[in-house]
């Protein structure tokens, strides 16, 4: 009984001081007991699957970073991966062009699949892989070079046009496609460093695409961004997704919202629900996503 | 010390934001207060002739519309500054149309005063006032029912206030018929008759108000909108 009492005493002392405070104490994050390994609620299997992930872990040195994974994306679908720092959705996404090959400790095990090939046969072609499937960073990083090179970068080094007119074609397309052509048509040969941030991510958009990949990684593409740089970007996710296949990470649950047609929610490297994103911001079926979504912790 | 219920819009990282829904669920809760006693007020001043309650009644009436703007008002700044997801969301939506509901319970009230003076002007002998009193008991505790399964989120009495309201449907249809042989036997007593089932079905309405909130209620609690589809799905959503 006593005991009790002074948790109360303890409690109502928390509750009477300063918002500060209790930001700074915000809520210790859930138990891994509230996740079973390897189980996702929701609908994380699709018919008409891009990639097809299976089982999927990742480790780090001795540190499993992303535990026992499954999901489907489906071809031309914009999918959002949310969840607190450090639940693994930008080391998943980087397994799926092999950027996580860099990093000399990381082990991906598990069956990943593009197409129904699989992603880490060491026969594969890295290079030939990453120009199938794009990304693009939370920062812009455009080349130190003019705009029309930056672009033009990828088509010349896969070889993909064999005239200067045809890479002029390639450089228009991909810059109107990324909704910079008519801020930038007057000015190709200006250095890319010197535009805005904005336009410099979606000069790096235009990179990307330049290469006709089919599938667009995005890892936070709007978190350096202002709101009305961030509404261009996204007006340009729902275009693209008529042709590509979109996978972002995104800090900005708002983002997910607007953006994504599902919405995968990570949490200390598992991944607990995947549903459509109007369920997930409505109704989500599981208690983690719905604490995280609401503010609850994160 | 707060209980599990109490916590549900509580457990924010944002205190000012578990602030906002706290006031946002208690502002609703006083009005639903006012309106449940508007409503008992208008029945008895039916019922004991008394005009003086039932001037009151239309008076505070102005009150129950003040309230329903300032909690939509409310409701729409959570909207803009917090952009609520998920059971939060099912709050704040809830909250604008169960508030809807309220003025709307209020207004019935307010005619049912109306009725009163004129009846308690005219004195004659009261007929169907067992039933009025009868069916207002039932939808007050009804909408009372409503109003406490919102405060502790509770589906299991929302979908008992919903299967009430097939009973009060009945009440009313036999109240009809009662009031339909006093005029058949007297032609003088059409005119007051008329009023009675003015305010009979003014609480039939009250009815549908009260399955409406308890309806919103279930959408709170189980993420499911449960309108017009059957008494049986309601049943599923809520043993889910």
């Amino acid at each position: 009984m006593s005991t009790l009492n002074t948790s109360i005493t303890t409690d109502t002392a928390q509750r009477e001081t300063t918002t500060q405070d209790a930001v700074s104490m915000a809520k210790e994050k859930p138990a891994e007991a509230a996740i079973e390994y390897g189980k996702t609620v929701g609908t994380p299997f699709a018919d008409d699957a891009k990639f097809c992930l299976r089982d999927v872990e990742v480790f780090y040195g001795d540190t499993q970073a992303i535990k026992g994974i499954s999901l489907d994306i489906a071809r031309n679908e914009v999918i959002a991966f949310i969840g607190p720092s450090g639940c693994g959705k930008s080391t998943f996404l980087r397994c799926l062009n092999r950027m996580n090959d860099s990093i000399d400790i990381c082990r991906v095990k598990g069956r990943l699949e593009l197409d129904g090939q699989d992603l880490y046969d060491p026969k594969r072609d890295v290079v030939e892989l990453r120009a199938r499937v794009g990304m693009v960073f939370q920062k812009p990083n455009p080349f130190p070079k003019s705009i029309y090179d930056n672009v033009a970068y990828g088509p010349r080094i896969h070889g993909l046009a064999n005239r200067k007119s045809e890479l002029d074609d390639i450089v228009e397309d991909s810059l109107r496609k990324a909704g910079l052509w008519n801020e930038v048509k007057d000015r190709l040969d200006a250095p890319a460093t010197g535009m805005s941030g904005g336009q410099q991510q979606r000069l790096c958009i235009a990179r990307t695409i330049a290469v006709s990949p089919e599938v667009v990684l995005m890892d936070e593409p709007c978190s350096a961004l202002d709101p009305i740089a961030t509404a261009k970007v996204e007006e340009l996710i729902a275009e693209l997704s008529q042709s590509y296949t979109i996978i972002i990470v995104t800090h900005s649950m708002q983002q997910a919202a607007r953006v994504s047609h599902r919405t995968a929610y990570f949490h200390l490297g598992h991944l607990v629900e995947v549903n459509d994103t109007d369920k997930v911001f409505t109704a989500p079926e599981h208690e983690l996503t719905e604490s995280y979504i609401t503010g609850r912790f994160g | 010390m707060p209980t599990q219920q109490d916590d549900v819009y509580g457990d924010h990282i944002s205190n000012q934001f578990n602030e906002e829904l706290a006031e946002l669920k208690t502002e609703f809760l006083k009005m639903g207060g006012l309106v449940e006693q508007q409503l008992m007020d208008a029945v008895q001043a039916l019922i004991e002739n008394d005009s003086q309650l039932a001037e009151d009644v239309r008076a505070r009436d102005k009150a129950v519309d003040r309230m329903e703007v300032a909690i939509d008002e409310e409701a729409t700044r959570v909207i803009a500054r917090r952009q609520p997801t998920a059971r939060d969301l099912r709050l704040v939506v809830s909250v604008i149309k169960m508030v809807n509901d309220l003025e709307r319970v209020g207004d019935e009230s307010k005619k049912i005063a109306k009725f009163a003076i004129g009846l308690s002007e005219e004195g004659q002998a009261p007929r169907g006032y067992v039933e009025t009193r009868h069916i207002g008991n039932h939808v007050a505790s009804m909408l009372h029912d409503a109003l406490d399964a919102f405060a502790r989120l509770d589906s299991e009495q929302a979908l008992r206030v919903m299967k009430e309201d097939k009973r009060v449907d009945e009440e009313y249809q036999a109240a009809t018929r009662t009031l339909l042989t006093f005029m058949m036997e007297d032609t003088r007593n059409i005119s007051r008759c008329m009023s009675v089932m003015w305010v009979l079905r003014a609480l039939e309405r009250v009815g549908d108000h009260a399955c409406n909130i308890a309806e919103n209620v279930i959408f709170m609690v189980k993420g499911e909108d449960i309108r017009h589809t059957s008494m049986e799905r309601a049943e599923e959503v809520v043993k889910r």
